[in-house]
């Protein structure tokens, strides 16, 4: 789960993770009456999104009077959002934070994430601030320090030490980066983070550090041990039917081709979509129904494929373990009743009482039902049905 | 032979009492697998599925001489479930669960490591060996016994290449399924070599999918180590970037970690590659030249 840059400020703020001062506004007036609560006479108006590069998009400006406070929170305040991270269709703004404005000196990155390889959380602190990091690495990773931290003895000088004199830092301005780096490893590990990243993390005149952005990501297994920041999820940031497919116990994930799938088992799932590429065609879908597949989740898988129109054909491909697949013949059946299933519909069912399913599907005589004796045969016919 | 497990492993399974555990602990007795007894925190003493219940691992253990724990506690207790088997002495592991976080997992980990215990998962089917034992939620049938080793992250798949592999008039010496989360127990690169070593299996299938490195590590691996036949497939080809396939760790992020560069590097490693997930049987057959 990812949340919003004013509310991973808000956690920053109790670690003790220094931000500039800022506030929320869901309207213009709210805007202007953040802006004046702040005082000074510059502001920063930034579009609350999920996504980055929400500055070349035209979302995140200098605001020099309230007046100009005013006009950019206007633009920004409904406006649709494209960045590199958005996708074409980008997002609506719905929401934009108002900030004092910084005296910046030098911008750095400064990001946390899990290391899979090494199995424990890796550190990363770059000179190229407010770069892409992907970019950066690809480019001049030479520029890029990293540094893992054992959880078992957690952050210690030496990880802090290392991040700031490989990031060049005077040594009288290494203290103070540590104390930051040290908390943004308790953001991190007290709230199961998966992703941190201050992009830039800015050097002001003064000789503070701040983080001027920050992007948060959870592991979504621990949410249930922190329901303060599983409030903060933002349904409006997320793909409408894939919200709905999960309610539903379904993983759903919308793909720009004309065959549906649906499939049981993450991986299979994949292995389908990529069998309909083989075999020329192109998915519509990911869709695992999950262990449990039964009449209701068939059901409502069918009807989550269907509400996209390009979707010309539908391939069930079960392989039955503990699922038996009668039960998921028999969950077919109950679905064409409760949805009206209008595309051709490959149905291929292989493991635990595949011929019995065989036999119900046949003798129930549906029309729009082509059977499938294995996992290419089910792909041709149901690239065939779609042309 | 086989790798792990055989008709005499003695088993225990944590989370013992629960609906999960009940099933499917009865499941693999059936199969053959010497479920030896079970633990459920306070209903020590007690008999279930004909066999003895136990507070502790440590008590099970040294009543049992149990070597593997099938856990099926619920998510938030999956650490330390792993934990307390790892401090009994259990050499390995097998933990069903889905849905651990993965900082839990980091920590049981890196304690079991320490303490010398295996662990396989979580969120996998389990490890079985054909017509001998079953530590998992598998449909058991489809696995007849032959000469080829499996090792899988996806559970469907890995009935789905099973299965293909029978249907060549070949069979399976033991599957692991290892799971799709960022933090995982045994991997291709420790469970190649017990493959390697095991003189019943003359050839290897493992599939993977888009997320991590663990196939290219495979792949590096294999050039210098395995000298069996590999097939693979790597589920994903067609996965869009950013986007999380089901799997907690089926991500592709920043670029790295898809199916193409893992794909290349296999083939670069000798590893004979499938594109299509209909073709594993077959491609089996034929680097076996059978």
């Amino acid at each position: 789960m990812n949340i919003h840059e004013y509310q991973a400020k808000e956690i920053f703020r109790k670690y003790g993770v220094p931000v500039p001062r800022g506030q929320v506004a869901f309207t213009v007036d709210e805007a202007v009456e953040a802006a004046k609560n702040l005082g000074g006479n510059l502001w920063v108006v930034k579009a609350q999104i999920h996504a980055g590069g929400r500055g070349l998009g035209g979302g995140v400006k200098l605001a020099k009077s309230l007046d100009e406070v005013r006009d950019w929170a206007d633009k920004i305040l409904g406006m649709t959002l494209v960045t590199h991270q958005t996708g074409p269709e980008g997002k609506l703004v719905q929401k934009v934070y108002i900030e004092e404005g910084a005296d910046i000196k030098a911008e750095f990155y400064l990001g946390m994430l899990l290391d899979r390889a090494a199995e424990m959380p890796v550190m990363m602190a770059s000179t190229e601030g407010g770069m892409e990091i992907e970019k950066v690495a690809e480019e001049s990773p030479e520029k890029i320090v990293k540094v893992h931290i054992d959880p078992a003895i957690g952050f210690q000088g030496f990880h802090g030490r290392q991040l700031a004199f490989g990031l060049g830092l005077p040594k009288e301005e290494v203290g103070t980066f540590i104390k930051f780096a040290k908390a943004l490893y308790d953001v991190y590990m007290d709230n199961d983070a998966e992703m941190i990243e201050i992009n830039p993390l800015i050097k002001t005149g003064d000789g503070k550090f701040l983080a001027l952005d920050a992007k948060m990501g959870f592991d979504d297994n621990a949410l249930g041990r922190h329901p303060d920041i599983a409030e903060m999820r933002d349904l409006s940031e997320e793909e409408p039917t894939e919200v709905e497919a999960k309610q539903h116990g379904l993983s759903y994930i919308k793909l720009d081709g004309n065959v549906g799938c649906m499939v049981n088992g993450a991986g299979l799932a994949m292995a389908t979509m990529d069998i309909i590429k083989h075999e020329g065609g192109e998915p519509a879908n990911f869709l695992d129904v999950g262990g449990g597949a039964n009449p209701e989740t068939v059901a409502k898988g069918f009807e989550i494929i269907l509400k996209d129109p390009n979707v010309k054909a539908i391939f069930v491909n079960i392989f039955g373990g503990i699922v038996r697949c009668d039960r998921v013949a028999n969950g077919i059946l109950e679905a064409t009743k409760l949805t009206d299933v209008n595309v051709p519909v490959v149905v291929r069912l292989d493991g635990t009482n595949a011929e019995e399913a065989a036999e119900i599907l046949k003798n129930a005589g549906i029309k729009n039902i082509i059977s499938a004796t294995d996992l290419a045969d089910g792909a041709k016919k149901a690239v065939e049905a779609a042309k | 032979m086989s790798i792990l497990v055989n008709k005499d492993t003695k088993v225990i399974v944590q989370g013992f009492t629960g609906k999960e555990g009940t099933f499917h602990a009865s499941q693999c007795m059936d199969y053959g697998t010497k479920i030896v007894g079970g633990v459920t925190p306070g209903k020590g003493g007690q008999e279930h599925l004909g066999q003895p219940v136990f507070n502790t691992v440590d008590e099970a253990v040294k009543a049992t001489g149990a070597t593997v724990s099938m856990i099926f506690v619920p998510p938030a207790f999956v650490a330390d479930a792993v934990m307390e088997a790892a401090d009994a002495g259990i050499e390995l592991a097998v933990i069903i669960t889905e849905g651990a976080p993965v900082k839990d997992m980091m920590y049981a980990k890196a304690y079991a490591t320490k303490k010398g215990m295996n662990t396989i998962g979580p969120n996998c089917p389990g490890i079985i060996t054909a017509e001998e034992c079953k530590i998992g939620i598998m449909p058991g049938f489809i696995f007849k016994k032959g000469p080829v080793g499996l090792i899988s992250k996806s559970g469907t798949l890995t009935y789905e290449a099973s299965n293909q592999v029978v249907k060549e008039g070949l069979g399976i010496t033991t599957a692991v399924g290892i799971g799709g989360d960022p933090i995982i127990g045994l991997s291709y690169k420790q469970l190649l070599p017990m493959f390697e070593a095991d003189p019943e299996t003359e050839a290897i299938v493992m599939i993977g999918e888009i997320g991590g490195d663990l196939e290219i590590q495979a792949a590096k691996f294999i050039k210098e180590n395995i000298t069996k036949p590999v097939v693979a497939f790597i589920a994903g080809q067609t996965a869009p970037k950013g986007k999380r396939m089901g799997h907690a760790g089926a991500i592709i992020s920043g670029g790295s970690g898809t199916a193409a560069e893992k794909m290349a590097a296999l083939e670069a490693a000798g590893v004979k590659v499938v594109v299509s997930p209909a073709d594993i049987g077959k491609a089996v057959k034929e680097v076996m030249g059978r």
